[in-house]
């Protein structure tokens, strides 16, 4: 299948993709942010229909409202009690202006639905590398502040009383989780984003003995289910989003299950 | 002889939403070296206390001044309480490690991992280095708390009823180990209770909190009964 250029791109693509989601997920687990996640990723459906209302590429637009709406989130939900509610309204607000934009840009159906399943086709090369530049600037960004977030993350009542920069700290891996929003939508699609960004670090934190350990797992299997995923749609020419949703979700329950099978035993 | 290492002077202090301040009017000076308890009922104002002296709380008036200046006092705190999530992948050694914080490598490198090793050693969970921090008894997460609070190697150490879930003989392991590196190498410890005899044992002052008053003194001067009576007169 690697004759065809778009199963290279593809495959290349979502390589740098199920890295990058593994290393962050493991922090969007410990700091609990799933439902953050998960409205980053409608968020990201109303920035990307802005991109094509503007006629820009897709991913800017996203980029550009994943972006501010996580700063706005950062400032008005610093307490952990109203963060929902505040992102709850948020994300009202962009999904109604990504319909709006959708249905003001005139562009048919299909272009939707790509924004929101992701697509396969659709990756060239110069998205392959607009994708791993933005990657490697997230990862490089996160090896630098690994120790304080990492702290921050795991025991947030030992980082305050160290002084560490609570406030910055979060701000600066919420632009960081709107990035790899981004990046990720653009093979699973917007509204999968948050299978590949949380369920392999979840996955992975009922396994792992060491923080290290779980990022190596989540990557392992945030690969495990976009490979899979390409070849199996590459196979029977089904969207790939929907195989790498059932691998993940698959992945998930059955570690739950084991979980609770190993421990009544 | 005195080597002050804070001064607090007049200290009024509390949160921002209440209307009355919860410490009013606080005089004292803590001394290199020494090791002092502060005792007072529930609610009377010590967390806060240690929080303004964290600078976590800004004086509402009044001040605090550290010595030789602001920023070379370092202050490691183990706090009254903690949320560390049962299911996390973080063993008490990582947990430990998680204070030797700086723009470094993730990995932590040869010499600071033999520095965990060996702060591990002293706290005795060295046999535990690997069991997750949400699996570890009361116990032995206080000595964990301990552990990564002093890997920082601070100059103040402030306890925060960390006694007070430990059974007779953890609580005087933990306060022999603490005890020791006050007078070996000269640490600074605040150390919050409400057991009066422990303070009585471990500690050569007292500053005792009450709604009204402030009350200092040298433990060796009272039995555990006087300061018991002196508490209870101010309730
Ligand atoms: N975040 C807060 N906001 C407003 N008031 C608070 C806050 N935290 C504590 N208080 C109030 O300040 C007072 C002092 O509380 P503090 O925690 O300092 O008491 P404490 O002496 O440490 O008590 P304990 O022995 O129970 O730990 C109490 O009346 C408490 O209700
Ligand atoms: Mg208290």
């Amino acid at each position: 299948m690697f004759r065809f250029e778009f199963m290279q791109n593809a495959f290349l693509a979502g390589t740098i993709i199920a890295i990058l989601c593994g290393v962050i997920g493991v922090f969007v687990i410990a700091r609990n942010m799933s439902f953050l996640t998960h409205t980053l990723s409608e968020i990201g459906f109303a920035g990307a229909s802005f991109g094509v209302f503007m006629s820009w590429p897709p991913l800017n637009g996203m980029i550009l409202f994943t972006t501010i709406s996580s700063i706005i989130v950062g400032q008005l939900s610093v307490k952990q009690e109203r963060r929902e509610n505040v992102i709850s309204a948020i994300s009202a607000l962009f999904i109604g202006l990504g319909i709006l934009f959708l249905s003001l840009s005139n562009k048919n159906a299909s272009y939707a639905t790509n924004i929101l399943f992701g697509s396969v086709i659709g990756i060239g090369q110069s998205d392959v590398i607009q994708i791993s530049a933005l990657s490697v600037v997230v990862l490089a960004v996160i090896f630098v502040i690994y120790r304080y977030l990492k702290f921050d993350s795991f025991d947030p009542i030992g980082a305050q009383v160290r002084g560490v920069n609570k406030t910055l700290l979060s701000i600066v891996f919420l632009i960081l989780l709107a990035f790899s929003v981004s990046v990720a939508a653009q093979i699973v699609g917007s509204l999968l984003i948050f299978i590949l960004l949380t369920i392999p670090a979840a996955v992975a934190k009922y396994f792992a003995r060491t923080v290290g350990g779980m990022m190596t797992l989540a990557v392992g299997i945030a690969l495990f289910g976009v490979w899979v995923g390409l070849y199996l749609s590459y196979l029977t020419n089904l969207p790939v989003s929907f195989f790498i949703a059932t691998i993940e979700a698959a992945l998930y329950l059955v570690a739950l299950a084991s979980k609770r099978w190993l421990k009544t035993e | 002889m005195t080597d002050p290492i804070l001064q607090i002077k007049d200290l009024t202090a509390g949160y921002a939403d209440s209307s009355t301040p919860v410490i009013k009017h606080l005089n004292y000076t803590l001394n290199r070296g020494d090791f002092l308890s502060i005792v007072g009922e529930n609610g009377v104002g010590k967390t806060t206390l240690m929080k303004t002296i964290l600078r976590q709380l800004k004086p509402e008036s009044g001040s605090i001044s550290y010595y030789p200046d602001d920023h070379a006092v370092h202050i490691g705190y183990v706090p009254q309480f903690r949320n560390i999530d049962g299911e996390y992948p973080l063993s008490i050694r990582d947990f430990v490690a998680l204070n030797l914080t700086g723009f470094k490598l993730p990995w932590l490198s040869q010499s600071e991992r033999q520095k965990v090793t060996e702060m591990l050693e002293r706290t005795g969970l060295k046999h535990l280095a690997n069991r997750p921090m949400g699996q570890a008894s009361g116990g032995e997460k206080q000595k964990a708390y301990l552990a990564q609070a002093l890997i920082e190697e601070p100059d103040l150490l402030i306890l925060d009823e960390s006694t007070a879930s430990l059974d007779p003989i953890s609580k005087n392991d933990l306060l022999d180990l603490v005890l020791e590196i006050n007078q070996k190498f000269g640490l600074t410890v605040i150390f919050v209770t409400h057991d009066i005899a422990l303070a009585k044992k471990y500690t050569q002052k007292f500053l005792m909190l009450t709604p009204g008053k402030f009350i200092q003194g040298d433990s060796a001067d009272l039995s555990t009964e006087e300061i018991w009576g002196m508490m209870e007169a101010h309730v």
